[in-house]
């Protein structure tokens, strides 16, 4: 395995990876709240404002 | 660049890590694997007697795939020193340095606790245990014990691979039936000699020696191994017929499941009778691309047999 640099600055590539990773993790984590949501929904079925809990 | 990114970027990187990309995340799930899951989960999905509302089934193949993903992930942490001598490893995200191993850990940890708990409470508890079940039997038992110990490693190990049809057909029925046993055991017979045709080629031979991975052509000899895949064979052939009587297959599956054991045979015979030079090594390689799609294909019957309405035997077991 390579060493890993601790003491350098980031460079242009490591800040275009990171930039990558950042998004790619919003946008699951935005999916995830959408399939939440929306599984809830179909769990719990229609007439979910009538329900008896 | 924002301000907050150009001040990161003159920033010492003060903490080891953080050089993954998208991509080297993506490759710790092993795609490839991760592809023969979804498909086969689905078919237990398919295959399984009783409703399932098609959102819900489609987030249970979700959970499977990313349960199977951080199973790779795990396995490419704990491997990576072995991973590191072998050819057709050496280029994994871990092994070439992108993602430290501690990295992996908590990405493979996160995924599977998130996959595990998804399945359990949003399809059902049946479902989300027997996932949690088969990422620990992947990585305790097939990894962390069996791989670097005993050439049997595949042949036991081999019952992580099985698992999601049953996981599939669990989400629908929530509990294991036999219709689900039968479909694992395909998987689960059909393991041994996939891989044991895998591991004669002489690099990927010479890779486990290497690396100190008793698979069976390492230990017991590429003779052994061949008497092995034959032996195997001849025990898979006839549990692929189990789906038609346990109630789950029909008419056309079980032809086209008759035809299918004769080339698969056909295959495992040239294996076991060519012995020397290339003809030997292209005799492992057929037999290994056979059985990736004869597996394929077995799977893919029952759901044809699905999509055109033709109906399953009736159970002669369950």
């Amino acid at each position: 395995m390579k060493d890993v640099a601790v003491n350098e600055p980031f460079g242009p590539e490591d800040m275009a990876r990171r930039r990558k990773r950042a998004i790619a993790t919003a946008l699951i984590l935005l999916g995830l709240a959408a399939l939440f949501f929306i599984t809830t929904v179909v769990r719990l079925g229609g007439s979910i404002v009538d329900r008896s809990f | 660049m924002s301000d907050i990114e150009t001040h990161i970027a003159n920033t010492p990187a003060a903490v080891e890590g953080g050089q993954g990309s998208v991509g080297d995340y993506f490759a710790l799930l092993k795609p490839r694997v991760m592809s023969l899951v979804i498909f086969t989960a689905f078919v237990g999905l398919i295959a399984a007697p009783g409703p399932i509302h098609p959102w819900i089934a489609a987030m249970a193949l979700l959970a499977i795939a990313v349960g199977a993903g951080a199973s790779g992930a795990l396995n490419m942490w704990y491997d990576a020193d072995i991973d590191a001598t072998m050819r057709r490893t050496a280029k994994r995200p871990v092994p070439r340095g992108a993602i430290l191993p501690g990295e992996a850990l908590g990405f493979g940890l996160t995924l599977s606790a998130g996959s595990v708990l998804f399945l359990g409470l949003m399809v059902n508890a049946a479902a989300g245990a027997l996932l949690a079940f088969t990422i620990l039997f992947y990585i305790v038992i097939y990894t962390m014990w069996l791989k670097r110990r005993t050439p049997q490693n595949i042949v036991i190990g081999g019952a992580a691979g099985a698992f999601p049809p049953m996981i599939g057909w669990v989400a629908v029925t929530g509990r294991v039936d036999l219709g689900a046993i039968a479909l694992f055991l395909i998987i689960f017979m059909w393991t041994p000699p996939h891989f044991w045709a895998l591991a004669l080629w002489k690099k990927i031979n010479a890779d486990y020696a290497n690396a100190g991975v008793p698979m069976l052509p390492v230990v017991a000899g590429s003779d052994e191994t061949r008497r092995q895949i034959l032996i195997y064979t001849l025990i898979l052939l006839p549990v692929t017929f189990l789906p038609a009587l346990t109630g789950t297959a029909g008419m056309v599956y079980t032809a086209a499941v008759a035809a299918l054991a004769v080339a698969f045979l056909y295959f495992a015979i040239r294996v076991y009778r060519t012995r020397e030079g290339a003809e030997a090594e292209t005799a492992c390689k057929k037999l290994f691309a056979f059985s990736t799609s004869w597996l394929f294909l077995v799977f893919a019957l029952i759901l044809i047999e699905r999509a055109l309405g033709i109906p399953a035997f009736a159970p002669v077991f369950g």
